[in-house]
């Protein structure tokens, strides 16, 4: 038969797409478990770096991974209106997944232009928050924060002490900003810059801020400003606004604010 | 091996070099070579994905109807992508996090499909799948060249570990801010094929 012929066409044509579908959908359905697994290791990996649990230097193997978090992390679900604790009868925190709430018309809510300063539009209206407890006694508190850089949106953990004020530690497990320039916000040493700093001020509003240049001894309130990243001022700026925006009313405010009225938290700071 | 094999497999480096000379997939050696372990990554999903698709193309050469070749080649590429795209995801998370979205774009890559139709429509199987792995060495000798002085000359290391101590951590070098970027790519390129065809001055273009 020529291979031009009407039928043949449609028959290649046929042929083709048939056998390419069954062997990519083959393999999307054979990867699938390993896919999530693997997402679920480097989630709780991060969580993990961020309650200081484990370095990056000294990672434990990805099967150690479950049992640290199961031993040292508390995970909570919790509503940012109200600061409350959601039961898991009524959100299940194991299926809960701020991303895809954040597009769902109950679960996310949009968020006023004049108060998204870190421009993400939509939010969950639940966020999972995880608490490093020692011996029982609060030690830690991570909170996910995401907002945009430059290019993309960056994902990322901010720690605080359990004095719900001082930075234990800030980093970021999802970026697509320029690797050198605006990818240093991965570095730490510029993340070191950002522990001892004091998220909120004497009137326990949102403080922090990331200034042009170097903080000196010498600058004015250098306990709320952390160093610009030179050559990345709008990532380093998008930073700055999505901690200002997460530790604000719109954010984790009421959270802290609850935490620190049950007498949760430990009163003054340490800086 | 017969001469027609040595050919296949080692023109393509040198001599009839995809980036150098065809001057095609410039692209992709932009997007990913700002470190070296993305760049490794991505020369091994092209080599598969190339190999790949050059073989199943050589097999069903008798068979393709001329009107829809261009459009089953595209099929067969995007399928073989998706396939890497997913071993990634499920084998080594963390690069592919990085480099998925060009992955994704080694189907628009010019060489595939130049390969495909150039060559392995006319070729045998064996000879096919050596004509695709000597195109992605290649290939993979430009990125790799690219990516060492980008990951070096932009963040003073090769593959994560610290080779120049930067001046921002008390050494003595500092970072050079264009190597991060993509028209960096773009120089280095230009000075390798520079440097190719001052080697193989055959390969300078005449002017009419």
């Amino acid at each position: 038969m020529r291979n031009d012929s009407i039928f043949k066409t449609l028959f290649v044509a046929l042929t083709v797409c048939i056998i390419c579908s069954v062997v990519v959908s083959t393999t999307a359905v054979l990867l699938k478990p390993t896919q999530d697994e693997q997402k679920a290791i480097y989630e709780k990996k991060n969580i993990l770096l961020a309650a200081g649990i484990v370095t990056a230097d000294e990672m434990p193997a990805d099967s150690e991974i479950d049992g640290l978090f199961e031993n040292n992390v508390e995970e909570q679900l919790i509503e940012f209106a109200t600061g409350e604790s959601v039961p898991a009868d009524k959100i299940d925190p194991a299926t809960f997944d701020a991303r895809k709430a954040a597009k769902d018309a109950t679960l996310g809510e949009q968020i006023p232009a004049e108060a998204d300063v870190a421009k993400i539009r939509r939010m969950a209206k639940y966020s999972k928050v995880y608490l490093k407890k020692t011996d029982g006694k609060l030690d830690r508190i991570v909170l996910p924060v995401y907002g945009k850089g430059l290019w993309s949106t960056m994902y990322g953990f901010l720690a605080l002490d359990a004095d719900g004020k001082t930075v234990r530690s800030i980093s970021f497990y999802e970026d697509g900003e320029t690797p050198g320039l605006g990818g240093e916000i991965n570095n730490p040493n510029w993340q070191e810059k950002w522990i001892g700093k004091l998220a909120f001020n004497e009137q326990g509003e949102p403080s922090l801020e990331v200034i042009k240049g170097n903080v000196t001894d010498s600058t004015p309130n250098a306990q709320y400003k952390v160093d610009g990243i030179s050559g990345a001022t709008i990532t380093a700026r998008g930073v700055g606004d999505m901690i200002k925006f997460w530790l604000g009313d719109q954010g984790y405010g009421p959270y802290l604010d609850k935490l620190r009225a049950g007498g949760k938290l430990r009163e003054g700071g340490q800086s | 091996m017969s001469k027609a094999a040595k050919d296949a497999f080692f023109d393509p480096i040198f001599n009839n070099n995809p980036i150098a000379l065809q001057v095609l997939g410039i692209c992709s050696a932009l997007a990913v070579t700002t470190k070296l372990d993305t760049t490794v990554t991505m020369c091994i999903a092209v080599l598969f994905v190339l190999v790949g698709s050059n073989v199943s193309i050589a097999l069903m050469r008798s068979q393709i109807p001329n009107s829809i070749r261009m459009i089953v080649q595209m099929t067969v590429i995007a399928s073989l992508v998706i396939i890497v795209d997913e071993v990634l995801k499920a084998y080594a998370f963390e690069i592919s996090k990085q480099i998925s979205v060009f992955v994704g774009l080694i189907i628009t890559n010019c060489i595939i499909m130049g390969r495909a139709e150039a060559y392995a429509m006319k070729n045998p199987v064996g000879l096919s799948a050596l004509d695709g792995m000597g195109n992605v060495v290649g290939y993979s000798v430009v990125l790799l060249f690219v990516g060492f002085f980008r990951e070096l000359f932009g963040m003073g290391t090769l593959l994560g570990f610290q080779v120049f101590t930067l001046t921002r951590e008390g050494g003595w070098f500092p970072a050079n801010g264009l190597m991060p970027l993509s028209p960096s790519a773009f120089i280095l390129i230009g000075l390798f094929i520079w440097a190719l065809r001052v080697w193989k001055p055959d390969q300078v273009e005449h002017e009419a």
